[in-house]
């Protein structure tokens, strides 16, 4: 392998703002959002796929931002927390979450909620067993899980206006 | 948890990737980058260390899906969760989409990729036992041209292929599904998404007697998860076929399944997969005589 490893110039766009940086082969996806651009809401955790912590939106669909190179995001389209979280469209989740006590030390917590906003985009009224299973792919090792359950499950219901709130 | 330094290539074309294919880096492997979800993850624990990754992903001609003459041709990029929601495959391959809801978790489907999962091989993965459940036919490239072999003859050992270090898997043919076609997927896991304990992929078709209810013919049964390979349980596979499925029959068929060639892992013993096995066994045979009425898991 080469001493000075090619750099790669990429240009995507990121939470809706054009992006050009010249970027490592063996830099992440994930390190560069949080090293070099300051978007630190992708966690790291893993590093190897199995935590859904840095859980991104990559081409309009969700990510594990580990598992993608930096050099990958040329041409991508690229939503973080960040921005997720300054358009607004997760702020049902975010509130239900909050109000749950679905978070402790919220380590987790941005890849929930771009996990649970992919589910609930997909199946509005999802049953507590297909929201466990799209969370699948996230550790949460303060809460148990239910009341991240009951908040995605809230937030469905209020949406739909179907039920009351738990 | 950072991969060793390595050079990346993009792809502009497939005759650009089989030329990079065919052009050997002197300073180690070279490695085909798909979806990555198993690749990047084997860098990252520097399992593996290549000298330089080839990207196929921007390649458009590896996204193919489409029947073509009685068959679902399945390009390379096709990534699971297409496989899962696309209507084609749902009619075509059923066991394909049904598999692709249980494979992994949402973010590695959406990922990765069809013929990534059969190149890279994982005894643990379920898509190579579709494949052999299937009689797929894998097309393979390279710089000198193409060959077709079946996915009997593809998969030779763990992480082990018929693929040679310049040939690249375009894409996957399987017969498409018809009014008689019966399919079943049973899949063990400690956990949605985990890598199972043990799993298996089953087809078949109704007896050409629509009255004969109890009958199945064409029977191909790959058990996966447990072994080096997914595995042909050939001699189940024609004791089913043999007669009247009863009870029976359904036990000698699971006594079969004693000769299959069956590891231990670290959470599962030699005898608890076998036991799965046969318990994944008279699950699909319900569901394969009966597709209508039993939810099969």
């Amino acid at each position: 392998m080469p001493m000075i490893p090619n750099l790669i110039p990429i240009t995507c766009t990121i939470n809706g703002e054009t992006v050009s940086l010249s970027v490592s082969p063996r830099e992440t996806l994930a390190d560069m959002l949080r090293d070099r651009l300051g978007l630190t809401a992708t966690h790291l955790g893993c590093e190897h796929g199995a935590c859904g912590a840095c859980t991104i939106v990559y081409d309009g669909r969700t990510a594990r931002a580990c598992l993608l190179l930096a050099a990958q995001a040329d041409g991508a389209v690229i939503e973080t927390l960040e921005g997720a979280s300054a358009s607004g469209r997760i702020a049902a989740l975010q509130r239900a979450f909050h109000e749950r006590g679905a978070l402790q030390c919220g380590f987790c917590t941005p890849g929930l909620l771009l996990a649970a906003a992919e589910v609930l985009a997909e199946h509005p009224a999802p049953s507590r067993d297909a929201i466990r299973a799209a969370l699948s792919g996230h550790l949460c090792r303060c809460t148990g899980y239910q009341a991240i359950v009951d908040a995605i499950e809230a937030t469905a219901a209020a949406a739909t206006g179907a039920g009351s709130r738990r | 948890m950072k991969p060793a330094a390595f050079d990346y290539v993009r792809a502009t074309s497939l005759t650009h990737a089989l030329d990079l294919l065919a052009s050997a880096d002197p300073d180690g492997e070279t490695r085909v980058l798909a979806g990555g979800q198993s690749l990047v993850p084997l860098m990252a624990m520097r399992l593996a260390a290549p000298a330089r990754l080839v990207d196929i992903n921007r390649l458009a001609a590896l996204e193919r899906l489409e029947v073509i003459d009685g068959r679902l041709v399945i390009g390379a990029l096709v990534r699971h969760h297409r496989l899962a929601t696309d209507p084609r495959v749902a009619s075509a391959a059923p066991l394909l989409a049904r598999a692709a809801t249980q494979v992994a978790h949402p973010a590695i489907r959406n990922r990765g990729t069809f013929g990534g999962s059969l190149a890279h091989a994982d005894p643990a993965a379920a898509f190579p036992a579709c494949a052999l459940a299937l009689g797929a036919t894998l097309t393979l490239a390279s710089a000198a041209g193409r060959r077709e072999v079946p996915a009997t003859a593809f998969f030779e050992g763990l992480y082990q292929t018929a693929l040679r270090p310049d040939e690249l898997l375009v894409e996957v043919a399987v017969p498409a599904a018809t009014a008689a076609s019966r399919s079943a997927f049973v899949i063990f896991t400690r956990r949605p998404g985990d890598f199972p304990v043990a799993g298996l992929a089953a087809v078949a078709r109704a007896a050409d007697d629509r009255s004969a209810v109890d009958r199945l013919a064409d029977i191909r049964l790959a058990v996966f998860g447990v072994g080096d390979t997914p595995l042909l349980a050939d001699t189940a596979a024609a004791i089913l076929e043999s007669g009247p499925i009863d009870a029976a029959r359904i036990d000698a068929a699971v006594a079969a399944l004693d000769t299959l060639e069956i590891r231990d892992s670290a959470t599962a013993s030699v005898r608890y997969r076998r036991h799965l096995v046969g318990v994944a066994l008279r699950r699909a045979t319900a569901a394969l005589l009966r597709p209508e009425a039993v939810a099969c898991r």
